[in-house]
């Protein structure tokens, strides 16, 4: 009985060592620093940019633009990509009466800003950048609360059908962060201090706006043509 | 005992896998170390989730669960059936949901996660731990 006894101590000792360790294994697996990070501030170099300003939706003869700063992981930005530009794509820029320009503009407060423009941008070599864009949005409440976004991006790259191969080593290098942060710099000298901001002219729009208001301000700009 | 005792570190083992795979997936672990496997693939699989839950997450409920019953086992001696028998059925289901998932693998994602199997290794191992002790049981009974 007891040499049993000693048997059980020596097996909950061993135990609970091994459940020890494989916990203070998983703590150090969560607090590890980020696989993938974009560099923010880093310098531009002319080859980042060579004439690139922006992802553009729409016809190149419509007669008013919209240039839209905004951050990924901006609440605003999140709702006005996902509730009303599908609205303002169908009646606006499907009708070839506006042409959407988007720059990115991540803030710093926010961490995973710019990793989401970088993994769009990645999706753009793939010719999937508007993919990609949406699903990020949709997905914010889900990769803004985790501890690396990066997975989650890459899910979503997948999903979207890119070759992961070509994604995986876009991420890696950080290749866009000089694109990145050149279209910050074109929005500070804008005047961009928050997201999303609209650009129409050399006109800037702060706040949240909704389709309606957009509609207005594009028939205030080019009246629809009498039918 | 010694396959009681066993089957609690295979659990362990297994609550691990499966707790490391449900980190991945919801972002909190950057990449999962695989060598030459494909874990990413199947986990980022439309497959990797099951009536709405994600599979590792399963994993993690059952190995607990698992554990719970592996460790209520080893109370109150050898003679205690009903943590064993429930471990052999609750163990039972682990390995036919793990045959469905390695066919999945096999033949619908085509990619093979290590984790994966060694997580079917560890439920297969606690299923034949709880049939060998229940075996072990019935003969000292009959003795």
């Amino acid at each position: 009985m007891a040499a049993n006894q000693a048997g059980m101590k020596r097996f909950y000792a061993v135990f609970g060592a091994v459940a020890v360790i494989g916990l203070g294994a998983l703590a150090y697996l969560t607090t590890r620093p980020q696989t993938v990070s974009i560099p923010a501030n880093v310098t531009v170099q002319p080859s980042d940019t060579s004439g690139f300003r922006g992802y553009l939706k729409g016809s190149p003869d419509a007669p008013v633009e919209i240039t839209e700063f905004a951050d990924y992981q901006c609440p605003f930005c999140q709702t006005f990509a996902t509730l009303q530009m599908p609205t303002i794509e169908e009646r606006l820029i499907n009708t070839g009466r506006l042409r959407w320009r988007y720059r990115d503009f991540p803030l710093q407060q926010h961490p995973f800003s710019r990793l989401a423009a970088h993994s769009a941008a990645c999706a753009d070599e793939q010719g999937k950048y508007w993919e990609q864009h949406d699903r990020i949005y949709e997905g914010q409440a889900e990769w803004a609360a985790a501890r690396d976004a990066g997975p989650m991006f890459r899910r979503y790259a997948q999903a979207g059908g890119l070759d992961l191969g070509r994604y995986d080593a876009c991420m890696k290098t950080g290749k866009y962060a000089g694109r990145i942060q050149a279209s910050v710099n074109e929005g500070l000298q804008v005047g961009v201090n928050s997201t999303p901001t609209l650009l129409v002219g050399d006109r800037l729009y702060r706040g949240r706006f909704d389709s309606d208001a957009i509609t207005k301000l594009v028939d205030s700009l080019a009246p629809r043509r009498a039918q | 005992m010694i396959y009681r005792m066993g089957a609690a570190f295979l659990s362990l083992a297994g609550l691990f896998i499966s707790g490391y795979l449900y980190l991945y997936k919801i972002g909190r672990i950057g990449s999962l170390a695989c060598g030459a496997g494909a874990c990413e693939t199947v986990q980022l699989s439309s497959w990797s989730r099951f009536a709405g839950l994600e599979v590792s997450l399963i994993g993690v409920l059952g190995y607990a669960c698992l554990l719970g019953l592996s460790l209520a086992s080893l109370q109150g001696g050898a003679y205690r059936q009903w943590p064993i028998r429930a471990m052999a059925v609750a163990a039972g289901i682990g390995v036919v949901f793990t045959l469905y998932l390695t066919y999945l693998e096999l033949f619908v994602i085509h990619a093979i996660c290590r984790w994966c199997v060694a997580s079917g290794v560890i439920i297969a191992a606690i299923f034949f731990a709880a049939l060998l002790d229940q075996r072990g049981q019935s003969r000292t009974r009959v003795l």
